[in-house]
């Protein structure tokens, strides 16, 4: 107890990553209770108030279909973190079984996975989902499994780097002479030793994946119409930007919040699990 | 350095190889035939069969991916049925502008992103730093879609000082293709900037921190000097890794730029491919793209190996 109370002082010790867990909270809340927040129905069109400019009515005007922008933000935060930590759940489960077994068994089953996990990286993300996309169809669930795959690398390399050196410790040599089998030795006592940083990159994936979902949201393979998804927001803005900029900008305001918000936590996050980055900086 | 070459060049054939089988497996998962879906259902069945036929699909698997590698050796890239032409011939001609522009911005992206990087190090823990590492939080957490919008919002459209779509070669028109360059390398260059910068920094304070940095200064090197020719030096290592990733980002990069700016390159093509189902241009462009960043990062890994030699030996 007393040990979090520390790690919690040494988390929170900038004003900086005060503000990015308020912020955090701030859309959590926004995408728990949308209906509470938002002041309209976010798909209600009101071919009246086409691409109306902000007013007391309409906080942050209205976008082509005379929709409310500011409660289609409101529910845009709903997408964004259901797309963004689920994605990057997908991502830690399979990405740490690849670096587990890669960097566990070594050998050619570690340089196949690695070739692999090379290929993934080479080929443009964005064109093989929008790939993906188009070949197999757009749902939630396909835009979680893209997004997760696409951040495999990350955890798969953190790992195997991770388990390479923990691999050498005399604990793991002591668990293989009692006679425990490869899984329950990895499990057991590799496993747990990576498990600061896993959550390091995690925090740090969530931004990034939040930035590829507005992305394809953007060139149109993202979340369907009519959800709100602040990426499709930005981009509907954009064909209209002569006539309503605050439809444009505001989506993107939300996107850069929330992302830099997860960012800096991450940051935290990592400063305060590794005592060595602590001292340094 | 022989044997360290030879397996690089190995594992990146192996990689390719991987890569030549996502290409091509993309196509064996369209539900319903394919000829249908790219040409419309409104064709005539011989029409369809003869395509049917040109493209080959009427061979078993195996053997479509087996004539698609060898024709792509020979320089074969298939045919474009949306863009009537060849896919090499429009892999040629679209090229450049891609290259041009992403080489452009992960050039600038490097430069500014080491100095700011550099100078937020060496001044750690002041306002300018401070302010620095700032901007570049912001900057990598900004989507490039945004920052287009801002900037076409600003500079074309209330002050109408630059253009807001297009783009020409620039040995084909040196001044219209500064001036149509400009927004597009700010761009796309940012978010490099940015995680250049945080690199950078975080790189240079490990080696700030070192043991020889100290003996650089004992022996009464002026600061500057310890920064130039000692920390510099060592810190600049790992960023190496960075630049094969920001090759990678200009070219993922240019499908939202070269439709925002309306700019006909590689990006603008792949979105073309997937929109219009080309599947012959999808898969070739696909496989070319990520070869030509395999070989990018081949190039990095050897600049890698020549410069930190601990890593040959692994």
């Amino acid at each position: 107890m007393k040990k979090a109370k520390r790690f919690c002082k040494i988390l929170f010790r900038g004003w900086l990553v005060r503000i990015s867990v308020l912020i955090i909270l701030f859309f959590f809340l926004c995408a728990v209770a949308s209906p509470l927040i938002a002041t309209h129905d976010p798909n209600a069109t009101d071919l009246y108030n086409k691409l109306a400019s902000p007013s007391r009515e309409h906080l942050l005007g209205c976008d082509q279909l005379g929709r409310d922008v500011f409660s289609r933000i409101v529910y845009g935060a709903r997408v964004a973190f259901l797309v963004g930590i689920l994605s990057v759940v997908v991502a830690m489960i399979v990405g740490c079984a690849v670096g587990l077994i890669a960097g566990y068994f070594g050998g050619w089953i570690d340089s196949v996975l690695m070739r692999i996990i090379d290929a993934q990286t080479a080929i443009p993300s964005m064109i093989l989902a929008m790939a993906i996309v188009a070949v197999l169809g757009r749902s939630v669930v396909m835009l979680i499994l893209i997004l997760g795959f696409s951040n495999i690398p990350g955890f798969a390399r953190m790992m195997r780097g991770q388990v390479m050196t923990v691999r050498e410790m005399d604990y793991v040599a002591a668990s293989k002479i009692r006679g425990n089998s490869s899984f329950v030795t990895m499990m057991k006592h590799v496993f747990p030793n990576c498990v600061s940083p896993i959550i390091v990159v995690m925090t740090q994936s969530i931004g990034g994946s939040i930035l590829a979902e507005a992305g394809l949201s953007f060139l149109g393979v993202g979340i369907e119409p009519p959800t709100a998804s602040w990426g499709a927001m930005v981009s509907a803005g954009f064909s209209n930007l002569t006539d309503a900029p605050v439809f444009a900008l505001a989506p993107g305001v939300a996107i850069i919040l929330l992302v830099l918000a997860f960012n800096i936590f991450g940051d935290a996050l990592r400063d305060a699990l590794d005592p060595r980055i602590r001292s340094m900086d | 350095m022989g044997r360290f070459l030879l397996k690089r060049l190995g594992q990146t054939v192996i990689t390719l190889f991987i890569v030549s089988i996502i290409s091509f497996s993309l196509i064996q998962f369209i539900p319903g035939d394919p000829v249908y879906t790219m040409m419309g259902t409104d064709i005539t069945p011989e029409y369809h069969d003869q395509i049917y036929e040109e493209m080959g699909l009427n061979k078993p698997v195996y053997e479509q991916y087996i004539s698609w590698l060898v024709n792509l050796f020979q320089g074969d890239m298939g045919y474009s049925y949306y863009l009537r032409a060849d896919v090499s011939t429009v892999i040629a001609k679209r090229l450049p502008t891609t290259l041009c522009l992403g080489v452009t911005s992960a050039i600038v992206s490097v430069i500014i992103g080491i100095a700011f990087g550099v100078v937020s190090a060496v001044k750690r823990q002041t306002l300018l730093d401070r302010t620095i590492t700032i901007f570049a939080n912001i900057g990598v957490a900004m989507p490039s879609f945004w920052l287009v919008t801002v900037m076409v919002l600003i500079f074309s459209i209330n002050l109408g000082w630059l253009p807001a779509t297009g783009y020409t070669l620039p040995w084909v028109d040196l001044a219209a293709s500064l001036r149509q360059s400009i927004l597009p390398v700010f761009c796309m260059s940012l978010g490099g900037i940015a995680s250049y910068t945080r690199q950078t920094r975080s790189s240079m304070l490990e080696v700030i921190n070192q043991d020889y940095i100290r003996t650089a200064r004992s022996k009464g090197l002026k600061e500057g000097q310890v920064i130039s020719r000692h920390a510099i030096k060592n810190g600049l290592i790992p960023i190496l890794t960075l630049a094969g990733t920001t090759l990678r980002g200009c070219i993922g990069g240019s499908a939202i730029i070269e439709t925002m700016f309306n700019i006909v390159g590689m990006g603008q093509v792949m979105v073309t491919a997937v929109n219009k189902c080309d599947y012959q241009l999808l898969q070739s462009s696909l496989f070319f793209m990520a070869a030509i960043t395999c070989g990018c990062n081949l190039l990095v890994d050897i600049a890698y190996g020549i410069a930190d030699p601990r890593v040959r030996l692994e």
